[in-house]
C-alpha cells in the first residue's frame, strides 16, 4: 500500500455549452478518509463524480484515481472502486440475490453468495433475499444499492446523496455501519449530503463547492470556525446566500 | 473482452424471464401472430384459386420468418439498453468495469439465444400448421440467417447509440428503424420490382442479398453462394461503422453528461 492520495483531482473545469458548472476544482483525498463534497443545489458536486467515475468528460483538467488517470485506465479503476446514489436502482424486477448475483459477476467477485450474505447481513436487508427488488421500500433498496457498492471491496466509494431516502434511524445505522467498514478497511469514501448534522457526524473532511468553485476545505470544525459559525448548516446557508464570500474571506486571511 | 463479465451482463436479461410469465409469452406471441395472420392469407389464396399461389406463398412465408429473425436480432439489442434506461440501471453497468464492446457482446449473445428460440418456435409451427418444413431447405439457409443477425445487430448498435444521444426522443426509432430498410431491402418481392436508381440503393443492403439468396433458396434449391458472401462483406463493413459510430457518440454523451439523465428526462 502506498500514500499516495487515493483522488487527485487539478484544476478540473466542465462546461456544458455555456455553463460552467465545475470550475477550476482541485482537491485530494487521501487513503482512509471520508470526504463530504457539499454545496446548494446545482453546485456540481454529481458533476464531479460522474467525472471522476469516467462518465461524464471533463472540459479539462486532470483526475488520478488511484494513482492512474481515469482518461486512460478507465475500466481498471473503475473494478476498484464503486458507486451508490438514489438516483440509480437495480433492476426492479429481478430478485435481489439475483441482482447481487449479477453485479458480483460483473465485478469479479470470486464467492459471490457468501459475499452477497455477508453484505445484506450488515445492511439488514437477508429476509428480502428472494424478494424482487420493485417490492423493496425506498430505504430497502437504498441499503442493496450500498451492499451492490461494496460487492467489490472497493478502495474508494463515490456515494452522491446515498442516504436520501432513509428515515432517521436507519440513516444513522447506515452511517455507522460506513464509518465502520472505512475503519475496518481503509476504505476512502466521498460523499455527498444536504444533512449537514450527518456530515458533520461521518466527514473528516468537507469541501464547499458553489457555482463549481471550491469554496471552503478542511475539517468541519476547522471551517465552522473559520467561518465563525456554530454549525455547517450556517456555514452552508453562508455559502449558499453569498457566493463572494470566498473573496471576503481572502481579504480578512490577508 | 472479458468472458465473465459478458456471462454476467447475459445473466441479468436471461434471469428476467425466470421472474416474468409475461415475458415468456412475448417469445410465443410473435411468432404465433406471424403465422396466423400468413396462414389465413394462404387459406384464402388457395380457396380463390391459381397454381401460382403455392409457391408465392412459400416465398411470402420465407420472407416473414427472415424479416422476423431481422428484427428480433435489432430489437434484442435495442431492447435490452432500453431495460437498463427505464430501470434506471445503466449507469450501474457504466460505472462497472463494463467495456462497450462487453456491452454489446452481451446483448448481441441475448439476440442469438432469442433468435434461435424464435426461430425453432416459427419453424415448429409453420411445420404443425402448413407443412412449411424449414429444414428441408437444408441447412443452406443458415449461413443466411447468421448474416441477418449480423445485420441486425450493427443496426441494433446504431439505435442504441441514437437513444443514447437523443433519449426519449429516439425511442420510437427503437421499433421503427428496421421498417427504415423494409421496403427497399426486397423483403417480400424480388429487387427487380424496384426502380432502378432504388436497386442500386438496395445492393448496398446486405439484408437485400440474403432474402433475394433465400428467395433463390426456395425456388430451387440452390444456394447463391455468392450472394451470401457479399451479404457477409457488407455486413463487415456495416458493423465495423456502426462500432465507429457507438464509440463516437459515447463520446458526445460522455461529452454532454447526457448518460446520467437518460431515462430521466
Ligand atoms: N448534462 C448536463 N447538461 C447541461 N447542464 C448540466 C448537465 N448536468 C448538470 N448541468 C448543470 O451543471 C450544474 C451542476 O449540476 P450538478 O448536477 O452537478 O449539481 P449538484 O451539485 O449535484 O446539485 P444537486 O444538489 O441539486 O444534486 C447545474 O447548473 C446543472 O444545471
Ligand atoms: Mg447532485
Amino acid at each position: 500500500m502506498t500514500n499516495a492520495p487515493v483522488i487527485e483531482v487539478h484544476d478540473l473545469v466542465k462546461t456544458f455549452n455555456g455553463t460552467t458548472a465545475v470550475d477550476h476544482l482541485g482537491f485530494t483525498a487521501a487513503r482512509g478518509e471520508i470526504l463530504g463534497l457539499l454545496g446548494p443545489n446545482g453546485a456540481g458536486k454529481t458533476t464531479a463524480i460522474q467525472m471522476l467515475l469516467g462518465i461524464i468528460e471533463p472540459t479539462s483538467g486532470t483526475i488520478r484515481i488511484l494513482g492512474k488517470d481515469i482518461a486512460r485506465h478507465r475500466i481498471a479503476i473503475l473494478s476498484r472502486i464503486n458507486f451508490s446514489s438514489a438516483y440509480v436502482s437495480l433492476p426492479q424486477n429481478l430478485r435481489v440475490i439475483d441482482n447481487l448475483r449479477i453485479f458480483a459477476g460483473i465485478y469479479g467477485v470470486a464467492n459471490w453468495r457468501e459475499k452477497a450474505v455477508e453484505l445484506m447481513r450488515l445492511f439488514e436487508i437477508e429476509r428480502f433475499a428472494t424478494r424482487k427488488t420493485g417490492q423493496l421500500s425506498s430505504g430497502e433498496s437504498t441499503r442493496l444499492h450500498l451492499c451492490k457498492a461494496l460487492l467489490n471491496d472497493p478502495e474508494l466509494l463515490l456515494l452522491d446523496e446515498p442516504t436520501a431516502s432513509l428515515d432517521p434511524d436507519i440513516a444513522d445505522k447506515v452511517r455507522k455501519l460506513l464509518r465502520r467498514i472505512q475503519r475496518e478497511r481503509g476504505i476512502t469514501v466521498l460523499y455527498t449530503s444536504h444533512n449537514m448534522l450527518e456530515i458533520e457526524e461521518i466527514c473528516d473532511r468537507v469541501i464547499f463547492l458553489h457555482h463549481g468553485r471550491k469554496m471552503a476545505e478542511g475539517s468541519p470544525r476547522e471551517v465552522i470556525a473559520r467561518f465563525n459559525e456554530q454549525t455547517l448548516e450556517q456555514v452552508f446557508i453562508r455559502i449558499a446566500r453569498d457566493g463572494e464570500l470566498q473573496s471576503a474571506e481572502k481579504k480578512s486571511d490577508a | 473482452m472479458n468472458l465473465r463479465r459478458i456471462t454476467a451482463l447475459l445473466l441479468r436479461y436471461l434471469l428476467l424471464y425466470r421472474q416474468s410469465w409475461t415475458r415468456i409469452m412475448e417469445i410465443f406471441f410473435w411468432p404465433v401472430m406471424d403465422l396466423l395472420v400468413w396462414g389465413f392469407l394462404t387459406a384464402y389464396l388457395l380457396k380463390v384459386g391459381s397454381n401460382r399461389v403455392p409457391a408465392l406463398i412459400t416465398f411470402l412465408i420465407g420472407s416473414m420468418i427472415f424479416w422476423d429473425l431481422l428484427y428480433r436480432a435489432q430489437q434484442s439489442v435495442t431492447i435490452s439498453f432500453l431495460e437498463d434506461v427505464w430501470a434506471r440501471n445503466l449507469l450501474n453497468i457504466f460505472v462497472a468495469p463494463v467495456t462497450i464492446a462487453e456491452f454489446l457482446t452481451a446483448t448481441f449473445a441475448l439476440g442469438v439465444i432469442k433468435v434461435l428460440v424464435n426461430g425453432l418456435i416459427l419453424a415448429l409451427l409453420a411445420w404443425l400448421l402448413y407443412s412449411f418444413n424449414v429444414f428441408q431447405l437444408g441447412f443452406t439457409l443458415i449461413p443466411f440467417v447468421l448474416s441477418l443477425m449480423l445485420m441486425g445487430w450493427a443496426m441494433g448498435m446504431v439505435t442504441v447509440a441514437l437513444i443514447m444521444r437523443w433519449g426519449h426522443a429516439a425511442e420510437a426509432l427503437a421499433w421503427g428503424i428496421p421498417f427504415l430498410i423494409q421496403p427497399i431491402s426486397a423483403v417480400f418481392y424480388p429487387v427487380s420490382v424496384l426502380p432502378s436508381w432504388l436497386q442500386a440503393v438496395a445492393w448496398t443492403l446486405p439484408s437485400t442479398y440474403v432474402f433475394e439468396g433465400m428467395r433463390q433458396v426456395l425456388a430451387t434449391g440452390q444456394a447463391p453462394w455468392h450472394m451470401f458472401w457479399w451479404s457477409l462483406g457488407l455486413n463487415v463493413v456495416y458493423l465495423v461503422a456502426a462500432g465507429v459510430f457507438f464509440e463516437y457518440m459515447f463520446r458526445v454523451v460522455r461529452r454532454k453528461g447526457l448518460l446520467a439523465k437518460l431515462g430521466m428526462e
